[in-house]
């Protein structure tokens, strides 16, 4: 299991970094955590011809989150201080809530979030939190620089938006709003692994109780994060209110739009349908949890 | 002395190498001139091999040499057949063992067709790319059932079949029981299969030494002193050419035992050609198809019951996966066999097996060998009968219970070591008495669980019991060696894998030398030093090498009394021996060291005296006269999340018995350990083939070891019966944690979700969260 | 043509070193086969079983998930930085007194995972050393005893403070 050989730049700046990318195309791919990249290489489902080291470009490896809460993700920020960032955690559960389910402590230390991202597998739970929170990715190339929507981002299985040129340079996420709740729930064979199914949920209430705004978002569930419509059409306009009888109903009922709007492909450990109900469950565990917390963040009718 | 090693929970004494990255493992053997070698595997689970063209390869830079089955001579043929078959009347075995490389065709995914030498493994692997294969695929019976018909894609064009084997046992006259029986129940058992996965995979490193003559192999086998004769054999050299050094091994659970593999044959032979030494180390990726499998069966089995639950006979049939090869003989099949009579007092039973070729990797023993099976058929068999006829799960067992005044215990069955199944003592109505009160079985059943599921949580309890043919000859040996700077020297022929043998053997040796652990060497796994033993396998390592330590040990301290009595011109029942010296009762002064002895032992002048030999030293060697049988008991309290099926232990109990202990600790690691494996073995841990024999979670991320977070904390309870049939009275131990869980997760499983209320029963082995809703499904929907 | 070979400087156990690779040379097999220090054990080679774990700039990684070439003015650290057959580093100590290691092969991965949690987390409870070992697995102890050794370690380590 030893890699194939390839030439390695290690580029002092992003312009050089780019530079050499566009020079060199597909052949080459980035290099920053590498925790996904290494293993396909050492299995030789990969093989660049040039890896492009991005861990001595000082600007990419900014986290930066304002007192509002809009947090930008640099190319070289670790899983591990994301999740151990006091206003992540703060200002965005649901990305610190899933990160800590993306693989394993020592993984986490060198693995970054935008390599997570621009190696798109469907099964990581970081894609679908990005979709659930309406990310902007921003993509940088010898051209110029361009944001997508995480929603146009990933296009399959590991595939992305990006153009051969291009550096997933940062991610950026907006505060949420007052009345907002998320909720992020999988289940893995192992802590750490994969999930046969996970789910992401954000759902925002007025003033009034009403829902106005809801995402659910499966990972594993295809070739890329799917949100369902379906699901969130069940909660818009739905008042989750706090009789647990009746969260629970329209959780369950939530949850189930979500099990119809998928079509899982199984997996060695889970079947299709296996997972298809793992995401009705689990969704609607999580969109209970995120609606409960929600109600703890109503917007004050003052405003 | 005052305080005894044996039987003392001792720190180990390899740990400080091993905690410092100071103990030797294969691949630290580091020499000049090493090449590199990478193996070129089949693709295909069936294909003809239509040619290979190794031109491209042998032109890259880097690489030394190529070889394919037609380049290797006289050593491409079989290999040896480890084990053969038990002398049962009636048994029909087809031998079939594998090439070091394919010649024609291949019969699984994985089997080798080419070797590369190579200055690096990186370019060795390159040049594996290179080289181009004219492949003509072949149907597949890859499916144990499927390949089992008459029809079926023959793997062994030569036979008739894919029949490996059949072998049919009978106690008794099963009809008998049935006749007089009250109920009798049928079911069909499946049981998938897993591998073991050592951390350290397998590796060889050879040196030929052409100025001495001498091959030297370091091996990560379990069973060093038959890899050297068989490569003396297949090499065409004597066995005093050749040593095989098994060092530090990182972990084996039976798989590194199975010679032999082509990699054994092939680096060495490929060191004498090349004149160079060559190191080949088996990457994670090779080791799911080049390292033997275990676990295959279908098993169609009925109890007959009188209407107390006593068992009146078992009748079983089952398949057995043996891959595409049967080196190891039928020890896994026979072992299923034996041991599904468990604790019980069966009085008939009817017993056949086939052992099936199918296009998949070879299956040998692993940690539990068979016994996994036999135990999962009759456990899940009383639990239904208990249900049947409402007696307690527990009840239901005890009652059939072997009593401790019946040993021993005659089965009337060959076991794997072609001895009478016989057991020697056991008493299992008081380990499980002991099970019941430790977990609290009686308050869980009428309290804690109604309790718990009043709230609505789904808890379940399981509890199994088994017994473990172990300590199985033929025979080990040791040598003690007192040297002149007063250190002991304790060889013995097998290998260790992690079993704490540097801590235990000297444990066995030190309280009649009078010495502390801290002044033996115990040298283990390597040939030069100690000429014969069979190796590390099958629970064997305490019992076989163990009494032959003690009984060295006996002559050693004779030889050494007798030797000062002597010089102090003294009776030797005046003498005392400890802190490492000989000296007079009461007299201190009258003392000599057992270095200085030593030396005395071998006069630089003077005859040695007839019947004497020089030195304070003794070779002994024991051999059981048949194995000795440990037994044991586990409970498990699990949650169950209803919707998801997901499983939660929330306690885990072992009382288990192996006879008299060496090492508490070190046997209680054992226990767990085992349990650990017993727990990826029930829940986690499943090879998945495909219609095609293509194995589809090749990977440590898709086949599911247990972590830190899957294994609980382990409760254990010893009870001490002694075995009849060595000095020491011990049973063996490795094995046992692994072989009962995997009826106690089904049961457990059943139980927390009541699941034969809706008329389902788990009859299989792994239950994935996935499958056991699937089966809970089928029925409900 | 051979491969291109690329010059590096490392602190590696504290003493600075120097190097011509291979840009694929893995790290662990650096570590291992070029600077001899072969008590980083390599289980998989794609990041699963945490044998090869060692500190990178006092973090702990999977070496074989690392090229060497990226090592190029980091420090790392290796289980031989701990302490000696003779003078046991005081996890190393707990290691051997709760049995928290059979066959050893994994032991120097947990070891180097376990030094940099203790450092972070000198008082953990028996859930938090559970999932700070997740990434190494161990195939022989069924972890019980690793736990313990660490709850020891963790104890010495605060009497002794």
């Amino acid at each position: 299991m030893k890699p194939p050989a390839f030439d390695y730049e290690a580029p002092r700046s992003l312009a050089e970094a780019l530079a050499l990318k566009a020079r060199h195309g597909e052949e080459a791919r980035f290099l920053a955590g590498g925790q996904s990249l290494v293993p396909a290489m050492n299995f030789r489902l990969v093989r660049p011809a040039v890896l492009i080291d991005l861990n001595g470009i000082a600007e990419l490896g900014d986290l930066a989150c304002t007192a509002a809460g809009r947090l930008q993700i640099g190319a070289l920020v670790r899983h591990a201080r994301v999740e151990g960032d006091a206003q992540v955690a703060q200002h965005q559960p649901l990305l610190a809530e899933a990160i800590r389910e993306v693989a394993h402590p020592q993984v986490r230390n060198r693995g970054t979030v935008c390599g997570n991202l621009a190696h798109a597998d469907p099964a990581s739970e970081l894609p679908a939190v990005m979709v659930a929170l309406r990310a902007q990715m921003r993509a940088v190339s010898v051209r110029g620089e361009r944001s997508i929507a995480a929603a146009d981002f990933f296009q399959g299985t590991y595939s992305t938006a990006l153009e051969s040129d291009e550096l997933l340079a940062q991610v950026l996420l907006e505060p949420m709003p007052a009345g907002t709740g998320t909720a992020f729930l999988e289940l893995a064979r192992r802590p750490g692994d994969y999930a046969m199914m996970g789910v992401a949920v954000v759902v925002r209430v007025d003033a009034s109780g009403a829902c106005t705004d809801a995402r659910v978002v499966c990972c594993g569930a295809g070739d890329r994060p799917l949100a369902s419509a379906a699901s969130a059409a069940v909660l818009l306009g739905a008042r989750p209110g706090s009789d647990p009888a009746a969260l629970e109903a329209l959780s369950e009922a939530a949850g189930a739009a979500l099990a119809t709007s998928i079509d899982p492909p199984g997996t060695v450990h889970a079947s299709a349908d296996y997972q298809r109900h793992l995401a009705q469950v689990l969704a609607a565990r999580a969109i209970a949890t995120a609606c409960a917390r929600a109600a703890t963040h109503l917007p004050s009718r003052s405003h | 002395m005052s305080t005894r090693a044996f039987g003392a929970s001792l720190p180990r004494r390899e740990d400080a190498r091993l905690l410092t990255g100071q103990a030797t493992f294969v691949d630290d053997i580091d020499l000049p001139g090493c090449l590199h070698a990478a193996v070129l595997r089949s693709p295909f689970a069936h294909a003809r091999i239509r040619s290979i063209d190794t031109t491209a390869a042998l032109a890259r830079e880097g690489v030394v040499a190529i070889y394919a089955a037609a380049d290797l001579g006289a050593v491409c043929c079989p290999g040896p057949l480890a084990v053969p078959p038990p002398p049962i009347e009636g048994a029909l075995f087809h031998q079939r063992t594998q090439s070091p490389l394919a010649r024609d065709k291949v019969r699984y995914a994985g089997e080798p067709v080419a070797f590369v030498v190579a200055e690096s493994r990186y370019v060795a692997e390159d040049a594996l790319e290179d080289i181009v294969v004219d492949w003509e695929p072949l149907p597949v019976s890859a499916d144990l059932q499927a390949a089992a018909r008459p029809d079926a894609p023959r793997v062994h064009e030569d036979l008739p079949d894919n029949i490996a084997a059949r072998v049919r046992q009978v106690k008794g006259d099963y009809a008998l029981a049935v006749r007089g029986a009250a109920h009798v129940i049928r079911r069909r058992f499946t049981y998938d299969h897993g591998c073991s996965s050592p951390i350290e995979t397998r590796g060889v490193v050879a040196q030929w030494d052409a100025r001495a003559d001498r091959l030297t192999v370091w091996d990560t086998t379990q069973a060093p002193v038959f890899i050297r004769n068989g490569l003396a054999a297949s090499l065409g050299l004597g066995e005093r050419q050749v040593r095989v050094v098994a060092p530090f091994i990182g972990g084996g659970f039976g798989p590194k035992i199975m010679m032999f593999y082509p990699e054994e044959i092939l680096v060495p032979w490929a060191a004498m050609q090349l004149g160079r030494p060559v190191k080949w180390i088996e990457d994670r990726a090779e080791h799911f198809v080049a390292t033997t499998h275990e676990r295959g069966q279908i098993h169609e089995a009925e109890i007959a019951l009188g209407a107390d639950g006593r068992i009146l006979g078992v009748r079983d049939e089952f398949l057995h996966d043996t891959g595409a090869y049967d080196p190891y003989g039928l020890t896994v099949p026979i072992n299923s066999q034996c041991t599904l009579l468990g604790p019980y007092a069966i009085p008939h039973y009817d017993s056949t097996f086939c052992a099936v070729f199918t296009h998949k990797p070879i299956v040998t023993p692993y940690r539990g060998a068979g016994r996994q099976h036999g135990v999962f058929v009759i456990e899940r068999l009383l639990d239904i009968a208990a249900r049947e006829l409402s007696i307690d799960c527990a009840e239901i067992r005890r009652r059939n219970f072997i009593p401790p005044d019946a040993f021993p215990w005659d089965n009337a069955l060959i076991y794997q070591d072609f001895t009478r199944l016989t057991y020697d003592s056991g008493q299992y109505a008081k380990v499980l008495d002991q099970l019941l009160e430790r977990i609290g079985y009686t308050d869980f059943i009428a309290q804690e669980q109604p309790r718990l599921r009043a709230q609505g949580r789904h808890v379940g309890i399981g509890l199994v019991c088994y017994v473990e043919g172990t300590g199985i000859g033929p025979y080990e040996g040791a040598k003690l060696q007192v040297q002149a700077n007063g250190r002991v020297s304790l060889v013995t022929g097998i290998g260790t894998q992690g079993q704490g043998h540097y801590t235990s053997f000297a444990q066995i040796a030190a309280d009649h030398l009078g010495v502390d652990i801290a002044d033996i060497d115990v040298i283990t796994g390597d040939t030069d030093q100690f000429y014969w033993g069979a190796g590390t396998f099958a629970s064997r390592g305490a019992v076989v090498a163990g009494n032959a330590i003690d009984q060295a040990a006996r002559q050693v301290r004779a030889k050494a009394l007798r030797l000062a009595a002597e010089i102090f011109e003294c009776a030797e029942g005046d003498l005392v021996l400890e802190g490492g010296r000989v000296a007079i009762a009461g007299l201190p002064s009258k003392s000599l060291g057992l270095g200085e002895l030593a030396q005395r032992a071998n006069p630089m002048r003077g005859a040695v005296a007839a019947g004497t030999e020089p030195g304070l030293e003794s070779t002994s060697y024991f051999g059981p006269p048949s194995g000795s049988t440990a037994n044991g008991a586990h409970a498990m309290v699990i949650e169950v999340d209803p919707r998801t099926m997901n499983v939660r232990i929330l306690r885990y109990v072992v009382v288990h018995d192996c006879g008299v202990v060496i090492n508490p600790m070190i046997v209680e690691g054992q226990v767990r350990g085992g349990v650990a494996q017993g727990i990826g073995n029930a829940f986690f841990e499943q090879l998945v083939f495909d219609s095609e024999g293509q194995l589809l979670n090749a990977s440590l991320a898709d086949y599911l070891l247990p972590s830190s977070m899957d294994v609980p904390s382990i409760e254990l309870g010893h009870v001490e019966t002694p075995s009849p049939l060595n000095p020491l009275g011990i049973k063996g131990v490795g094995e046992a944690g692994a072989i009962p869980v995997g009826p106690l997760f089904a049961q457990a499983i059943e139980d927390a979700l009541q699941l034969p209320k809706r008329g389902v029963e788990l009859l299989e082995i792994p239950l994935s969260p996935s499958r056991v809703w699937e089966l809970a499904r089928s029925a409900t929907g | 043509m051979a491969e291109r070979q690329y010059p590096i400087r490392l602190t590696v156990n504290g003493t600075e070193r120097e190097a011509q690779v291979e840009a694929r040379l893995l790290l662990s097999d650096f570590i291992r086969h070029r600077l001899g220090l072969t008590g980083t054990h390599v289980g998989c080679e794609h990041g699963v079983c945490g044998a090869c774990t060692i500190l990178h700039d006092g973090v702990p990684a999977r070496a074989c998930l690392l090229f060497a070439v990226q090592t190029h003015g980091h420090s790392i650290e290796t289980v031989e930085s701990l302490g000696t057959p003779e003078h046991l580093h005081p996890l190393q100590e707990a290691f051997r007194a709760c049995h928290g290691l059979q066959c050893g092969y994994c032991t120097p991965g947990i070891l180097m995972t376990m030094k940099a949690f203790l450092e972070q987390h000198p008082d953990p409870d028996e859930a938090a050393i559970r999932k700070a070992l997740s990434g190494n697995l161990c195939r022989c102890t069924g972890y019980q005893n690793i736990v313990a050794a660490v709850a020891r370690a963790a104890a010495v380590a605060r009497e002794g403070a």
